[in-house]
């Protein structure tokens, strides 16, 4: 209980040097770039565009039939997952990478981590403006009533990417062959993460794999909530939870156990 | 001000590495390694068994050849590394100077570190902004507030560094050979702003090569040789026989 009260009271004094480390890599990502800040909401415009055009005549086959509006159900799984993806990969190398600053000043070391979840996170709102762009071009009606139940999938996802981003940067410190394994299992994950097809369609095993994909939860829920007007069910509130809870709880254990640890490995 | 209780006190403190004392470059040998006989590190003790009290007000030198582990001491000391065994009581604010711009992004302008170091130290933006024009003043540095640090010369990195690093007064302030950078007119400058500290209260270990430099500032000293405590007391004994220490006389480091 006092470590708790003390780990809190620890995050709160550093609470602005996680303010400045996001305002820095944000200054830093678009410096020297003439558009700047509009490629958030560019580059995902792009490449959803990309993927609409491949999946809509190459692959037609591939998508199946009969999701309505597939340009705001392909956006949506895009950017959720590329939350995932660039937060994760991003937190796993955020630790090793601030060696030289943690061999020299003491910083609660889960700063980086969580700097980084959260960076992707600013990211993450600049780019739903490209989701509002896709909805306003394809005329789809939002409604309101169930769209604001879509901040549950997200706060929980930012807290499951946490987590995984926490176990990662420590994973990372002694075993640097994790980077790789993680880049393969994250295209792996795509294909697995209903971003481009729907599966009910799938055959039953198909069907049940990705059930048991957490990023299907989090990417339908939103779905859900703003592209079919339905709000949340049950499993979905509560398979988010248990996948965030659990994801948060290993993530914050192996990294407190291994914290002393990292600056002799670094 | 209560003279009984030490600001620092360092009690019984070891450190351990471990050495791997061969290199495996691959999975394979590592477990070929493994299967004959296990994987040998060395131990080696970076520092053993050291206690050493500071008391609030003190100027602390710290002496011995390199390697000795006066660095590693004072890493244990502002919280970096975890001692293997022993314990470290710190009663106070730390401001660490070692080694000089560690918080510093090269990529930002100096306006820009001024902040991100500031709240590495864990000072809030408000007391940054009440504090920007001391910090300007004392660095010399206004015409180049608005220049990345990359194009810094490393003269300049360390004069700013040293001006965020006090621009607060500290309970207790570790320098670790910080003053051999900078033209002699800003060694003095510092100096300066380390003695005014001191009269405001701060206590300061200081690490230094320069026997005459600790002489001049230190009111006590410890000396350390290959990770132990060899002297510790008033700075006038332990530098004139520090003075006269042959590498024959050194002490061996401890192996297990």
């Amino acid at each position: 209980m006092q470590s708790i009260k003390n780990s809190l009271a620890g995050f709160w004094k550093y609470r602005y040097l996680l303010q400045n480390l996001i305002t820095r890599d944000f200054k830093l990502k678009y410096r020297r770039s003439v558009l700047g800040v509009a490629w958030s909401i560019l580059n995902p415009l792009l490449t959803c565009l990309v993927m609409f055009l491949v999946f809509d005549s190459i692959m037609r086959g591939l998508r199946g039939e009969g999701i309505p509006n597939f340009a705001g159900f392909l956006i949506i799984g895009q950017l959720l997952f590329n939350f995932f993806r660039e937060s994760t990969s991003m937190a796993m190398e955020s630790v090793l990478k601030n060696a030289p600053l943690l061999r020299k000043v003491y910083i609660p070391k889960y700063i980086f981590p969580m700097e980084k979840v959260c960076f992707a996170m600013v990211n993450c709102a600049f780019s739903f403006i490209a989701l509002v762009i896709v909805f306003v071009i394809t005329w789809t009606p939002v409604t309101f009533a169930t769209a604001w139940m879509a901040l549950y999938p997200l706060i929980m996802l930012f807290f499951f990417s946490l987590g995984i981003g926490l176990l990662l940067s420590a994973l990372y410190v002694f075993v640097r062959d994790i980077m790789h394994i993680w880049e393969v299992f994250c295209t792996l994950l795509v294909y697995a993460s209903a971003i481009f097809y729907d599966p009910e369609t799938l055959s039953g095993i198909m069907q049940k794999l990705i059930h048991i994909n957490p990023m299907y939860w989090f990417i339908t829920a939103f779905r859900s909530c703003v592209l079919w007007g339905e709000g949340l069910t049950l499993s979905m509130v509560v398979v988010c939870f248990l996948c965030a809870a659990v994801s948060m709880t290993v993530g914050v254990i192996v990294f407190k156990k291994n914290q002393d640890k990292f600056v002799l490995y670094m | 001000m209560n003279q009984q209780q030490p600001i620092i006190s360092v009690d019984h403190v070891s450190m351990r590495f471990n050495l791997a004392k061969e290199k495996h470059e691959s999975l394979k040998e590592y477990f070929v390694a493994l299967l004959h006989g296990g994987v040998r590190f060395d131990e080696f003790f970076a520092l053993s068994d050291v206690s050493l009290d500071i008391m609030p007000g003190d100027f602390y030198g710290l002496i011995g050849l390199n390697g000795s582990g006066k660095s590693t001491l004072l890493k244990i000391i502002s919280g970096v590394y975890k001692p293997s065994a022993g314990k470290v009581t710190v009663r106070g604010t730390i401001a660490p100077l070692i080694e000089l711009g560690a918080g510093f992004d090269m990529d930002l302008t100096a306006r820009e570190n001024i902040y991100l170091n500031g709240t590495v130290l864990g000072y809030t933006p408000k007391y940054i902004d009440s504090k920007f024009e001391d910090i300007v003043e004392f660095s010399e540095l206004r015409e180049f507030l608005d220049v990345p640090l990359k194009n810094y010369s490393s003269g300049m990195v360390a004069r700013l560094a040293f001006a965020v690093a006090t621009m607060t007064k500290p309970d207790i302030l570790i320098a670790d050979e910080i003053l051999s950078v900078g033209d002699f007119l800003f060694q003095q400058k510092c100096e300066k702003r380390m003695a005014e500290l001191m009269s405001g209260g701060t206590t300061v270990i200081l690490v230094s090569h320069s026997i005459e430099q600790i002489e001049r500032m230190c009111n006590k000293v410890a000396w350390l040789d290959h990770g132990h405590l060899r002297r510790n007391g008033p700075t006038a004994e332990v530098t004139a026989e520090y003075k006269h220490f042959e590498k024959k006389d050194s002490m061996k480091a401890d192996h297990a």
